[in-house]
């Protein structure tokens, strides 16, 4: 009889012939603890968060029910409170910044992957990942002290000129207001944008281009009708991380976008969003009601986050189903 | 043996980490923003003088510090604007005993503008300051300013109001006096830290707000007095109760407290609009918010030294920085009213 037993487990899931303790003093089964422990934890801070806002607006829910998201009002006076004004600029602003930000995004990424030599790459997306990495704050400032006032001078005005017959573009020009907090929102998505969807280019196997250009595609022909077609789901999943950034943006929104619970057709009106109406007022509510108030306003942020989310999951699903090779 | 000798060297650290903070009394306070700068160079020149307390302040929001001084988390308060009825309710309910107003120093805001050709000093009346951010007043050049301002060239353009987005001291101040100056502001929008602007754009702070004025052309806008005068911004002047144009500044402010004919026992009083010859009537006092009764004596004892040396040294040191000194009799009462903390 040998003095020693060494035993192999195997790598699969471990049976049930052997007590727990024992399993346990594997590695394995440790290890499957332990992880498992830190992924619940994380399922669990978000029902925790989401319990927090629930019974942190009761007062609210309970005064105003459903009629929250419909009025326009938001007077603490008064103690009338609505978030339909803060709701509306939350999503045109992250709305205009996504539709300034993706074909842009998207066709810096493809100048990256597809077209540029391999060191220009490399170098662009070293400042590329610089500019992902600046605070927030910091693009504020940028926004208050150049954008605002080129906006004043020149761009709005020049709006107001050539485009003024669609009511998107008409008004005073303040320099502030949806379109400033738009552009912003669109700087600092951008580099998330290049970023994911550059690497999601770079990944795709050589087999497509190849096969693309030996059927007789120009160079152009093959990255857009294959190379990116192949990558959709990445660029899709890069799309709604900046979609999440420009939702919850809160510094730079609040400095640029006017701070007025306005809805109003015209993009150089001010306005409010959710994120920087809390950061705003919330350490000056007195009085339940108003404190509640802004404790469902983030409630009604992380629905929204999570209603746009879902929508994502199930646009990739469909998409990768469809297309049936892709990531 | 170094294993040995470093568990012993940290032990003995913490003993005269802790030794060391018994010595020291720690009282921790929070509230408005306003103050802060006079504040933290109070509670610095005070624990200089006597080193036996430390008094921590944070300037978290008028708000907020009404509502942690109620529970509890912090040892006293600072607002901007009085506490109302039903806070000191609560409070009372809370702890059992009422808490204490203390005025400490005086402040003011003032409007400030940003009309490119006018560099002259701009009269309002109380008229024009509520039809403006009633958003009735909506040209420069509108009789109802032109008329206080005779041969000044105010442009035909259209008033950018610009005010403060967050809840702020400085907003229930402006908001207090148009009430009272104005009926209609007082039922259509009323005082607040925090109100239902009729009309302006927000900024954020009171560098927010004089940022966007300074930018923005024909931009009108109410910051506070300190603020102005450190940073040189122009502003204007209003016409106070009896008729003259006052310009802001410290003899007037003071003035504005001076002409308080009740003060009541509590000192919860709004001082704008006040009367006086030479009064600001955009002044107001900013209160510490003191319990009566400390669950720990020794921070009792040192707060009402503290109050007393605020009264006293402490006031010479706030002119510097731009804030009113109380008026006399106004310090007698309070060190009176001293007495009643346990």
């Amino acid at each position: 009889m040998a003095a020693t037993t060494t035993t192999v487990h195997s790598a699969g899931p471990v049976t049930g012939s052997r007590s727990f303790l024992d399993r346990l003093r594997d590695g394995d089964e440790l290890a499957r603890l332990i992880t498992f422990v830190f992924a619940a934890a994380t399922v669990l801070i978000t029902v925790l968060l989401v319990f927090e806002l629930w019974t942190g607006s009761v007062l609210p829910r309970h005064k105003f029910g459903l009629d929250f998201f419909l009025t326009r009002v938001w007077d603490p006076n008064s103690g009338d409170f609505g978030a339909l004004p803060f709701i509306y600029g939350t999503l045109v602003t992250a709305a205009v910044s996504l539709i300034i930000a993706v074909p842009l995004g998207i066709g810096a990424a493809i100048f990256l992957a597809e077209l540029a030599p391999a060191r220009v790459s490399d170098t662009l997306q070293f400042f590329i990942d610089l500019l992902a990495a600046v605070p927030s704050v910091i693009y504020g400032l940028l926004g208050v002290f150049i954008i605002v006032p080129m906006m004043r001078e020149y761009i709005q005005p020049a709006l107001n000129n050539t485009l003024g017959f669609i009511p998107l573009f008409t008004g005073p020009a303040y320099g502030i207001g949806f379109l400033t907090a738009g552009i912003v929102l669109a700087i600092m998505v951008i580099p998330y944008i290049i970023s994911v969807s550059r690497e999601v280019l770079l990944s795709v196997p050589r087999d497509q281009r190849e096969a693309a250009l030996a059927l007789g595609s120009t160079r152009w022909e093959s990255t857009w009708k294959v190379v990116v077609p192949f990558a959709r789901t990445g660029i899709m999943g890069s799309i709604f991380l900046a979609l999440a950034r420009a939702l919850g943006e809160t510094m730079a929104v609040t400095m640029v976008i006017g701070n007025t619970p306005n809805i109003s057709a015209s993009l150089f009106s001010p306005g409010y969003s959710i994120a920087a109406v809390i950061a705003d007022q919330f350490t000056e509510a007195t009085g339940d009601l108003y404190l509640q108030s802004l404790i469902e306003l983030g409630l009604v942020l992380f629905l929204l986050t999570f209603i746009l989310n879902g929508l994502a999951r199930i646009l990739i699903v469909a998409t990768s189903q469809r297309s049936g090779g892709g990531h | 043996m170094l294993r040995k000798l470093s568990a012993l060297l940290v032990v003995a650290l913490a003993t005269a980490v802790s030794l060391y903070s018994q010595g020291n009394l720690l009282i921790n306070g929070a509230g408005a923003t306003f103050p802060y700068p006079v504040y933290s160079k109070w509670f610095d020149e005070y624990h200089k003088a006597h080193g036996n307390a430390q008094i921590n302040y944070q300037s978290v929001g008028s708000g907020a510090g009404i509502k942690q001084v109620t529970e509890g988390t912090v040892d006293f308060g600072a607002s901007d604007g009085p506490m109302n009825d039903e806070q000191l309710k609560a409070y009372a309910d809370k702890h059992g005993s009422p808490i204490l107003h203390f005025p400490t120093v005086l402040g003011a805001v003032v409007p400030t503008y940003n009309i490119p050709g006018v560099s002259a000093t701009i009269n309002f009346t109380p008229e024009a300051l509520a039809g403006i951010f009633l958003g009735r007043v909506t040209k420069w050049n509108d009789p109802i300013i032109a008329s206080a301002n005779k041969g000044v060239n105010l442009p035909a353009k259209d008033i950018v109001v610009i005010h403060r987005s967050e809840g702020s001291g400085t907003t229930y101040i402006w908001t207090d006096y148009l009430s009272k100056v104005s009926d209609d502001w007082k039922n259509k929008v009323g005082k607040g830290t925090s109100i239902n602007w009729p009309v302006g754009l927000g900024g954020k702070g009171s560098e927010g707000l004089t940022g966007l004025v300074k930018q923005t052309p024909n931009s009108f806008g109410y910051v506070e007095l300190t603020y102005a005068a450190q940073n040189n911004i122009p502003y204007g002047a209003v016409k106070n109760s009896s008729g003259t144009f006052v310009k802001a500044d410290l003899a007037s402010v003071s003035a504005a407290a001076a002409g308080v004919k009740d003060m009541p026992a509590d000192f919860r009083v709004s001082i704008t609009n006040g009367s006086g010859k030479n009064a600001y009537p955009i002044s107001s006092f900013t209160w510490l918010l003191i319990p009566s009764k400390f669950s720990d004596a020794g921070k009792g004892a040192a707060m009402k030294e503290f109050l007393k040396w605020s009264l006293g040294d402490g006031q010479g040191l706030v002119e510097a920085l731009s804030y009113a000194k109380l008026p006399k009799d106004v310090v007698s009462k309070e060190l009176k009213a001293i007495g009643q903390i346990q």
